[in-house]
C-alpha cells in the first residue's frame, strides 16, 4: 500500500511552496486585498512559466501532461499562500470542463491558452441564491445565443471565457441543462464586479444579452458534465483548504509561542493548547479525506463522487475551524486589518460556498453513500 | 498513490487469509461482527475460553504476537505484516481484547527491561494466551498524573515488600501476572522515586476487587497489596528509574497502528437506513442527513489517517504523529452518536437491554462511552500530547516538579 504522494510529487510540492513563498508573500496578497489590482498578474505569469497552470493538461494541448495528483500538491500550496489569482476558476473548473466535454477544436483553442497564462476561464453556474440544482438554472439558450444573468461568477470580471450552464428544456429533468462556451470578450456580455467576502478572489455578475455561445458537450448532458466538474473541483479545492488550514494552524501556533501574557507564553495555557490541538485534529482529518479524494480523482475510480463529497465537507470544516480559531488565539491583534489572520478567515468562508454550500454537499454525500450501499 | 499490496505483502496476506479461513472459530463470526462498544458477548459460550483457545491455536501455528521475536513466542514479522494480519483476522480480532494489555504493553516492557531467562520463561506463554497479564499503574491518587502514585515498595533482604492500592486495572480478575509501578523513595521529587516490577498475581497479599462501572458492567478492578513480597530479580529497570520504564509501556499503549477505533458510525448509518420516523424514512430527513454526513467524514478521516500510517509502515518508515488523533476523535464521537441514536428513538430510547431497540445496542454504547474518553489517556491528556509533541507547544507548568514527593499536598481543600 502506498496511500501517499510519491517522492517526485512531494518534490513538486516543495518547489511550489518555495516559489510561492518568494512570489506570493502576504504583502503581495495585500495588493489585491486592498483593491489595487484585480489579481496578481505577475504571479499568474510566473505560475504559467513554472508549468503549474497546465500541470494536468495533456502535452498535446500545451500542458505538462502530469496528472491530477500533481495538481493536488500545487493546489495545497496555492491555499497555503492564499494566492490572489484565478487558479481555481481557470484550472479546476474551466479546464476540467474542457477536458471532460470539450471538442478537439475547443480544447485546442483554450487549453494551450490556459497553460500559457494567456486565458482566464471560469464557470458561470449560479443565478443568485441557492445551491447547484437543474431547477436553479434559468438562463436560456436558443439559436446559439444566451440570455440571462449569472451571479456570483468567481473571477468573472477578469475571465476571458466562461463555461455557462443554460436551460435548454423544460421536462423537469436533469437533461434540461446544457453547457456552453462563451468568449467573454466577444460582445453581448455585461460584467459587473461584486463586493465579496474575499477580495483576493473577485466575484462578478454577468449579464448575457444575445451572447454568442457554442455548445460544450452534447445537448442535455450539461448537468451530468457539471456534476463531474464539481466533483473534481471539490477534491482540488479541498487541497487548497487543507493548505490554508495548515497555514492558519501554524500562524496560531507561532503566535502562541511568541506571545507572553500573565508572565508566560500563551501557548502554555491549556485553553490555548487544546484549541490548537483541536485545529490539528480537524486539519488531519481533512488531509486524510482529501488524500482519498486525490486517489479517486487520479484513478477515475467509481468512488470519486463519495470521496469528493467527503473531502469537500471535511476540508471546508477544517479551514473554517482553523481560520476562526487562529484569530481567537491572536486575540485583539487577530481582529486587525494589519494582521494576516482575516485573509484566511475570508478565504475559508468564501471557499465554503463557492462550489455549493455544506448543506448541499452533506446531501450529496448521503445520497452517494446510499447509492453505494444499494449497489 | 494506491492501495495495492507489494508482491511480498500480497503473498503474506494470502497465507494469513488461508490459515484464518481454515482455522478461525467461524461459529462465532456473526456475533463478533455484530459486537459494538459496550457489548461484546457470545450467547452460548464463555468468551474468555473462546479467546484463549483461538490465541493458543494461533500461537501453535506461529501467528501470535507477530512482531515479537521468535524466541519469545512471536513470528519476527515486520510492522506492516502485523497490520495485514489484523485486517485479515477481522472480527476474530475482537477475541484478542483480553490480551491487548499483555501483548501491547507488558510484553514490550518485559522485552526491554527483564532478564534474559525471565523473557524466555514468561513471554512465550504470554504470547500464546496461556498466561494473561495486566498493568498496575493507575491509583486513586494518580490517574492522568500517574507519577503521583503512592503504592510503596520497601526493600527487605532480597525481596521488596509492597503495600498500597491500584485501580482501573483491566482484567486483573483473570490475570496471572502483572507489571507494577511503585514508589520506592518518597523523599525525592515524584518522577525520581519510582521503581517497576513484575509479579505473580497469585502472590499472597494480592486482593482483586472488581469495580462496578457507571455502565453496570465490570471490566476493571481495584487491586490491594498487603505485605506482598516480590524478589528483587523481578525488578524491571533500575531502582528509581520506574518512570522511564513506564514510558516504554505507555508509548506502546498509544502506538497501536491500524487498530480499528470504534466510532459507532457504521452502526448508526445502518440504523438510519431502515429507521422510519413519524414523517418518513430517517435517511431522507434533512436534519438526520446533516448529522450523518458530519460523522461520516470523521469516520472516513480516521480510516484514511490510519491508511497513511500503514503506508509509512509499508515503506519501512515511522508513521507520523497524525495517528495520535484516533482515540480523541473516536471517543467523543461514539458518545455523541449513541446519544443521537437514542434521540431518534424518542421516548422509547430510554428502554435498554433486550427490551430496547436493537436489543439495546445504542443504550449499551451510550453507557460505556464515558469510559473511552478516560481510559488510556483522557481527552485532555491526548490534547496535551498533540499540543506538546506534535505542535511543539510548552509543557504544562508543574508546580510539584522539584518538590519531594512527601511534601506535595494531598488534599484540594479542607
Amino acid at each position: 500500500m502506498n496511500f501517499d504522494f510519491s517522492d517526485d510529487q512531494k518534490q513538486l510540492r516543495d518547489q511550489a511552496r518555495k516559489f510561492l513563498a518568494e512570489k506570493c508573500s502576504p504583502k503581495a496578497v495585500r495588493v489585491v486585498l486592498d483593491g489595487k489590482a484585480p489579481y496578481d498578474r505577475e504571479l499568474w505569469k510566473g505560475l504559467a512559466e513554472m508549468g503549474f497552470l497546465g500541470v494536468a493538461i495533456p502535452e498535446e494541448f500545451g500542458g505538462a501532461g502530469a496528472g491530477h495528483l500533481e495538481l493536488c500538491v500545487i493546489a495545497e500550496e496555492m491555499g497555503r499562500a492564499n494566492a490572489p489569482v484565478p487558479f481555481s476558476s481557470t484550472v479546476y473548473l474551466a479546464a476540467e470542463a474542457l477536458l471532460i466535454a470539450g471538442s478537439e477544436a475547443q480544447k485546442k483553442k483554450w487549453l494551450p491558452a490556459i497553460a500559457s497564462g494567456e486565458a482566464i476561464g471560469t464557470l458561470a453556474l449560479f443565478e443568485g441564491k441557492g445551491n447547484p440544482a437543474p431547477k436553479n438554472v434559468n438562463l436560456t439558450a436558443a439559436n446559439g445565443l444566451l440570455n440571462g444573468v449569472k451571479k456570483p461568477v468567481a473571477d468573472g470580471a477578469i475571465a476571458d471565457f466562461a463555461v455557462v450552464a443554460a436551460r435548454t428544456g423544460s421536462s423537469g429533468r436533469d437533461s434540461d441543462v446544457s453547457l456552453f462556451l462563451v468568449d467573454l470578450k466577444a460582445g453581448g456580455v455585461e460584467v459587473k464586479s461584486l463586493t465579496n467576502l474575499d477580495p483576493t478572489r473577485g466575484q462578478a455578475e454577468i449579464i448575457f444579452k444575445d451572447a454568442k455561445a457554442e455548445p460544450l458537450g452534447a445537448a442535455g448532458e450539461g448537468w451530468s458534465i457539471l456534476t463531474q466538474v464539481l466533483d473534481r473541483a471539490a477534491v482540488l479545492c479541498a487541497f487548497e483548504q487543507v493548505g490554508g488550514s495548515d497555514r492558519a494552524l501554524e500562524m496560531g501556533r507561532d503566535y502562541a509561542l511568541d506571545r507572553i501574557a500573565f508572565g508566560r507564553q500563551i501557548g502554555s495555557f491549556q485553553a490555548v493548547k487544546h484549541m490548537l490541538a483541536d485545529m490539528y485534529v480537524s486539519a488531519t482529518l481533512a488531509r486524510s479525506n482529501s488524500y482519498y479524494g486525490a486517489w479517486a480523482l487520479s484513478t477515475n475510480a467509481a468512488e470519486l463522487p463519495e470521496a469528493a463529497a467527503a473531502a469537500r465537507i471535511s476540508a471546508t470544516q477544517a479551514f473554517q475551524h482553523c481560520a476562526k480559531n487562529n484569530i481567537q488565539v491572536h486575540g485583539g491583534m487577530g481582529f486587525t486589518w494589519e494582521f494576516d489572520c482575516h485573509m484566511y478567515y475570508r478565504r475559508a468562508n468564501a471557499m465554503a460556498l463557492g462550489l455549493g454550500s455544506l448543506t448541499y454537499w452533506e446531501d450529496q454525500l448521503i445520497d452517494r453513500m446510499r447509492k453505494k450501499n444499494a449497489a | 498513490m494506491n492501495f495495492d499490496d507489494t508482491p511480498q505483502e500480497a503473498e503474506f496476506r494470502a497465507t494469513a487469509r488461508a490459515w484464518i479461513g481454515a482455522n478461525a472459530p467461524k461459529q462465532y463470526e456473526e456475533e463478533l461482527r455484530k459486537s459494538s462498544l459496550g457489548r461484546t458477548v457470545l450467547k452460548n459460550a464463555n468468551i474468555l475460553e473462546v479467546a484463549k483457545a483461538w490465541q493458543k491455536k494461533k500461537a501453535d501455528a506461529g501467528w501470535a504476537c507477530l512482531h515479537w521475536p521468535r524466541e519469545y513466542g512471536g513470528r519476527g514479522s515486520s510492522p506492516i505484516e502485523r497490520v495485514i494480519w489484523s485486517q485479515e483476522e477481522g472480527p476474530f480480532g475482537q477475541l484478542s481484547r483480553m490480551f491487548i494489555i499483555g501483548h501491547g504493553m507488558c510484553g514490550p516492557t518485559m522485552m526491554a527491561f527483564a532478564r534474559e531467562e525471565h523473557k524466555r520463561t514468561y513471554l512465550p506463554p504470554l504470547a500464546s494466551g496461556e498466561k494473561v497479564w495486566c498493568q498496575l499503574f493507575s491509583e486513586p491518587a494518580g490517574g492522568s498524573d500517574v507519577a503521583g502514585l503512592r503504592t510503596r515498595a520497601e526493600k527487605d533482604g532480597d525481596d521488596w515488600v509492597i503495600n498500597g492500592q491500584k485501580i482501573w486495572t483491566s482484567g486483573a480478575h483473570y490475570s496471572d501476572y502483572g507489571i507494577l509501578l511503585t514508589r520506592t523513595d518518597p523523599t525525592v521529587p515524584k518522577h525520581k522515586g519510582l521503581t517497576m516490577f513484575f509479579l505473580d498475581m497469585k502472590s499472597p497479599g494480592v486482593e482483586v476487587r472488581p469495580i462496578k462501572q457507571a455502565s453496570g458492567a465490570s471490566d476493571f478492578n481495584e487491586v490491594y497489596f498487603t505485605n506482598v513480597r516480590i524478589p528483587d530479580h523481578q525488578r524491571l529497570g533500575e531502582v528509581g528509574d520506574g518512570w522511564n520504564v513506564s514510558l516504554t509501556t505507555l508509548m506502546n499503549e498509544r502506538s497501536a497502528i491500524g487498530a480499528a477505533v470504534s466510532t459507532g458510525f457504521p452502526e448508526l448509518f445502518e440504523y438510519c437506513s431502515s429507521l422510519m420516523l413519524d414523517d418518513g424514512p430517517a435517511i431522507e430527513d434533512r436534519a438526520v442527513r446533516s448529522k450523518l454526513a458530519n460523522w461520516a467524514v470523521k469516520a472516513s478521516g480516521l480510516k484514511y489517517t490510519s491508511m497513511r500510517a500503514i503506508s509509512a509502515l509499508s515503506k519501512g518508515e515511522r508513521p507520523g504523529p497524525e495517528n495520535s488523533i484516533g482515540k480523541l476523535v473516536a471517543g467523543s464521537m461514539i458518545q455523541d452518536v449513541a446519544t443521537y441514536a437514542l434521540d431518534l428513538q424518542g421516548a422509547n430510547g430510554v428502554v435498554s437491554g433486550e427490551d430496547g431497540e436493537l436489543a439495546g445496542r445504542f443504550q449499551a454504547m451510550l453507557l460505556r462511552a464515558p469510559g473511552t474518553r478516560v481510559e488510556g489517556g483522557t481527552d485532555e491528556i491526548m490534547r496535551n500530547i498533540i499540543a506538546e509533541r506534535v505542535l511543539g507547544l510548552p509543557g504544562d507548568i508543574r508546580v510539584d516538579k522539584d518538590v519531594p514527593f512527601n511534601k506535595i499536598p494531598t488534599k484540594g481543600r479542607n
